[in-house]
């Protein structure tokens, strides 16, 4: 307490002038800060907004539902229709939370609750350290190494149930599929650290209680640690599908870029973000073009604000925003 | 709760309950080594064709951006990487501090405070995609000063940064006890100087680590410095110019799929998870510093 004993060595006289000066300043740092807090909430209106008027033109130009449901994306003829991306969005976003979820609420279970003490922090370290892997690295990855390795499973597997519905065919090396799983991956931090954090709200009461009358480790899960948590594990859940339908770079690499619907999981596609990421450059000359991407962002951005927006309810209802130390799902 | 309670007569240890249990524990335990099997395959990968990658010219040239004979090295990536994130933390870190500042000292539960907390959150899930598209609609397309610059990259990764600055640094200063503030407010410190004086310095460690992390988070985007660095060569230290980076040098080789391109890609790949590794240890080390309690 430093400050204190610099503000008792000065004389009363200094000392009064300085509160007076202090009295002045008061308000001025009040009023600062205050408008610092509210200049977040002007930025993400005004970003709403420009986005909204720069958008406008890919609007007009092909109407509302059919910028949104139009199935032919070919910027050269001058065709935005939007459903081929949003359709690659969506799919590889469900596959990622189709595979990623289990696998983090397993983990998240697994430390929180049957982990031997000693081996619960590395475990946590070594699952946020997918957090620290760069989108791009992920892509780099994905194309090279994941995407050709795993390609002969695939038309196995492609060859073997191509009686089911998106089966069958050909199996491109980037595809849905390979993005959806790298998805997983990417997300399987964010959703593990938030169920982590949910569980650790979870009462040891409720855990002992059921463990008193003979319920086994399992039992006491099922009964009382996962009805308390499921909620939070929701909310963790969507913030892991927020992530997915936003991420870029990786995807831009293994998703192949043809602006299709896809016949099957194993075939190339586009997703919204990608289409941003690819197109920005050819686009700069042609102004409807651009619209459309900026319009693709904006669809992107309405999207993943809903989705966070229901998330941070959940989640926030589990108080995880009260506990210490660096929020979860922010690190890394 | 009430559940495990009136089920009070939960039935013996039969077999099958065993036989669930210790199958669902497996099962526990396989998926999270599971999770963990992409992670050992990628630090991996990296080390082997990145360190391959490695030499003392790789660190000390700029790319050549010859289609044909050596590439050249990283030098410019690296360097410029480092710029643009300084630049970003010095718009993210002041502003996302004075926003903790506030919610803690001043909007405490206040409906106003609870908004902004609100819209922070949900500004951490907007995908950085969008916060680049921003950027280049405002400032690029605007032609603010010129078109592509390192400084407007660095708007657009501040974007990114202030929630998690914001966040993490509000959670150790709302842990500063009351009794420190009141204890330099009955001494007749005014309240801008007890923040200054007290709160800052007490929470100090925790605000570095947070800090930290957001930077370790920033230097690893791609997307927003596509729409508004641009690739580019060369170095300068000049922000109002075009500037390279790290994620857009590995971007911009993968695209390029010749070999000699891509063995670079995972030089730098691993460069730049080196690089956020080490920040992310140096913000956990000074988190052990930090001594307020959670």
């Amino acid at each position: 307490m430093s400050a204190s004993g610099t503000l008792t060595t000065e004389t009363p006289a200094a000392l009064l002038r300085d509160r007076s000066r202090g009295r002045r300043l008061d308000p001025a740092v009040e009023w600062g800060l205050a408008g610092l807090a509210a200049f977040i909430l002007v930025l993400i209106a005004f970003f709403f907004v420009r986005l909204l008027i720069e958008a406008w033109p890919a609007f007009q130009h092909e109407g509302l539902l059919q910028f949104v449901f139009g199935a032919d994306w070919v910027p050269s003829q001058g065709q935005f229709g939007a459903l081929p991306l949003l359709f690659g969005t969506l799919v590889t976003s469900a596959v990622a939370l189709l595979i990623g979820v289990p696998v983090a609420i397993a983990t998240a279970l697994y430390i929180t609750e049957l982990a031997p003490t000693r081996a619960r922090q590395p475990l946590t370290v070594l699952v946020e350290l997918l957090a620290a892997v760069p989108s791009v690295v992920y892509g780099l990855w994905g194309i090279f190494f994941l995407a050709p390795k795993l390609q002969p499973a695939e038309q196995w597997f492609s060859d073997t149930f191509s009686f089911l519905p998106w089966m069958g065919g050909v199996v491109s090396i980037p595809n849905y599929f390979i993005a959806g799983l790298i998805l997983a991956v990417m997300i399987l931090p964010i959703v593990s650290a938030i169920s982590r954090e949910v569980l650790a709200t979870v009462p040891t009461d409720h855990r002992e209680a059921a463990l008193a009358l003979g319920a086994t480790r399992w039992e006491a899960i099922r009964i009382s640690v996962l009805p308390y948590a499921r909620p939070g594990i929701a909310g963790a859940s969507m913030l892991g599908l927020g992530r997915a339908l936003g991420e870029t770079i990786a995807v831009t690499i293994v998703i192949g870029n043809a602006a299709d619907i896809g016949k099957t999981i194993f075939s190339q596609g586009y997703s919204l973000a990608a289409v941003i990421a690819n197109e920005f450059g050819e686009a700069a000359s042609d102004p409807t073009h651009r619209a459309s991407l900026i319009a693709a962002g904006l669809l992107l951005f309405v999207f993943t604000l809903i989705v966070n927006a229901i998330a941070r309810y959940f989640v926030n209802r589990a108080q995880v925003g009260r506990r210490a130390g660096v929020p979860a799902g922010m690190a890394g | 709760m009430s559940v495990s309670v009136t089920r009070a007569a939960i039935p013996p240890l039969t077999r099958r309950r065993r036989v669930t249990d210790n199958a669902m524990r497996g099962l526990a335990l396989a998926l999270t080594l599971l999770a963990l099997v992409p992670l050992v395959l990628i630090l991996y990968y990296l080390l082997k064709k990145g360190l391959s990658a490695f030499s003392v010219d790789f660190f000390t040239t700029d790319p050549t951006g010859r289609f044909l004979g050596d590439p050249g090295g990283i030098r410019s990536a690296i360097l410029g990487t480092i710029e643009i994130v300084v630049i970003a933390s010095a718009f993210a870190i002041p502003i996302g501090l004075g926003v903790a500042l506030w919610l803690v000292e001043y909007g405490k539960d206040g409906r106003f405070a609870n908004l902004v907390r609100y819209f922070i959150d949900v500004m951490t899930g907007v995908p950085s995609v969008v916060f680049g598209l921003f950027v280049y609609i405002v400032l690029v397309v605007t032609q603010v000063a010129g078109t592509f610059a390192a400084w407007k990259g660095a708007v657009a990764l501040s974007l990114l940064m202030l929630p998690i600055v914001t966040r993490s640094a509000e959670v150790v200063l709302s842990l500063v006890p009351d009794s420190l503030r009141e204890a330099a407010l009955a001494l007749g410190a005014p309240r801008w100087r007890v923040i200054l004086r007290i709160v800052i310095p007490t929470a100090l460690p925790g605000i570095v680590t947070g800090s930290l992390l957001a930077v370790a988070r920033a230097a690893g985007e791609t997307a927003p410095l596509l729409f508004s660095v641009a690739f580019v060569n060369g170095w300068s230290l000049d922000p109002s110019l075009r500037m390279n980076s790290l994620p857009l040098q590995i971007f911009n080789d993968v695209g390029q799929a010749q070999d000699r391109l891509v063995t670079r890609a995972w030089g730098a790949a691993l460069t730049l998870v080196l690089m956020i590794l080490i920040l992310t240890l140096i913000a956990r080390v000074v988190q052990r510093r930090s001594r307020l309690a959670p």
